[in-house]
């Protein structure tokens, strides 16, 4: 050990990285950090950006994340990206959007009550119209 | 022969109901693959952002989460239901519901508040039919649970954990077993429990240490994003289990339809079969006894 640590990139909806990895540079929110092994355990996020990961008799590689958090363990660094672009107001504003909907749909409660009402009906009054014309078959 | 070509057209229709319940079958069975793909997926991250969960709410003291925090009374339970948003796949949506709504039956006789989150539009139409007061919806997600999409939905539900409105969060969703089994399933969302914590800690004697975090910029903000993220990514993780189901249980209907389809296709042969020869014995016999008499 030592010279090399373990590196973990995953997003929600994959598993971006993973192997043992040199150095690294992650673009943390109060700037760009480079961890090498035995690094101080920390938490912080990260802006989106380019994350430079050297492995061992590898070129330096490069890999886009949008964001996300990361987690600093002595032997273990692990990556977790966002997968949507996040902001506060971002945030916010979709949870209005969905609580917006409920609402709506609770208004309309009435008026999809009427519709599966009338649907009722309708079905109802082919089936009767159905019914005479097999009437008027067998009968004639 | 007048029963004989209704028999041919009742054939006819019920072999047209039997081409589109197959290409349903076709249609789900590789949107399936992929959904249990997705699901797949999405495991790593769950268990990697549960591991960070477990190792800091281990390690900072001073400040403890509201989520991680139980609350002794518990007036108003918020609940999240995870449905498809269509139907024809089996009793998927009708078994997750009708455990919801016994577990609301059994919270509302004990005097308890409920407000419901529905993802999916089954759901949503579901408990607006049982007079349910919905606070906030997503519908029409397709085929990949974006995460995106969830965000909103989430957030009503956690920012109402974290401002007293809720004083817990359940919730039901299809786990999947395997193509042929799905199981609706309820779990305690909020406040964290320590197992949920705990589950995958088996990994060493390590995780046991306590790390000393250097968080930037500040411990708060850092652990309330962890917390956040955490919790959605069960919620998607449930999500995408339930778009899972939903596929199996479709093909595994959309199956059972056409073979029922072909059963019926079958039995009305025969019964055509037989007619057309009661006819034609018929037709015969009456030339017979004709020839006869003359």
């Amino acid at each position: 050990m030592g010279t090399i640590f373990h590196l973990d990139i995953v997003s929600a909806e994959e598993s971006i990285y993973s192997g043992p990895v040199e150095f690294l540079v992650a673009p943390a929110q109060m700037g760009e950090v480079g961890i090498y092994p035995r690094h101080t355990p920390m938490l912080t996020r990260i802006k989106s950006g380019m994350v430079r990961i050297k492995a061992q008799l590898k070129e330096e590689e490069l890999i886009y994340v949008s964001g996300g958090m990361l987690e600093v363990q002595p032997d273990v660094v692990t990556i977790l990206a966002d997968t949507a672009v996040r902001s506060h107001d971002l945030d916010e504003a979709k949870a209005l959007e969905a609580k917006r909907a409920a609402e709506e749909a609770m208004k309309n409660r009435e008026s999809e009550l009427d519709y599966a009402k009338a649907q009722a009906e309708l079905i109802e009054a082919m089936a009767q119209l159905a019914a005479i014309d097999k009437l008027r078959k067998r009968g004639h | 022969m007048a029963g004989s070509r209704e028999i041919r057209n009742k054939i006819k229709s019920v072999k047209n109901t039997q081409k589109i319940t197959r290409a349903m079958e076709m249609v789900a069975a590789s949107k399936m693959r992929k959904a249990q793909d997705r699901m797949k997926k999405a495991r790593p991250y769950g268990e990697k952002i549960r591991n960070v969960a477990a190792h800091m709410s281990r390690a900072n003291t001073e400040y403890r989460h509201p989520f991680l925090i139980a609350r002794d009374t518990v007036k108003r339970i918020g609940i999240i239901i995870v449905t498809s948003d269509k139907g024809l796949c089996g009793g998927l949506n009708t078994n997750v519901l009708r455990k919801a709504l016994n577990q609301m039956k059994a919270w509302q006789a004990e005097g308890e508040q409920i407000e419901v989150c529905c993802i999916g539009n089954k759901g949503l139409g579901f408990m607006s039919r049982v007079g349910a007061s919905v606070t906030s919806q997503v519908v029409g997600l397709g085929d990949t649970p974006d995460i995106s999409r969830l965000i909103g939905a989430v957030k009503v539900v956690l920012d109402g954990y974290t401002q007293d409105q809720f004083d817990r969060v359940y919730i039901f969703y299809n786990r999947f077993i395997n193509t042929m089994k799905q199981e609706p399933v309820m779990e305690q969302l909020l406040p964290l429990t320590d197992d949920r914590m705990q589950s995958s800690e088996q990994d060493s004697d390590k995780s046991k240490t306590t790390w000393d975090y250097i968080y930037e910029p500040e411990a708060k903000p850092v652990i309330d994003d962890i917390m956040v993220r955490y919790v959605e990514a069960l919620i998607y993780q449930a999500v995408a289990e339930n778009m899972a189901s939903e596929q199996s249980a479709r093909m595994v209907a959309m199956k059972a339809a056409s073979d029922n389809a072909g059963n019926v296709i079958g039995e009305l042969t025969l019964i055509y079969n037989k007619s057309r020869q009661a006819a034609i014995t018929k037709e015969l016999s009456e030339i017979v006894g004709g020839a006869a008499a003359v």
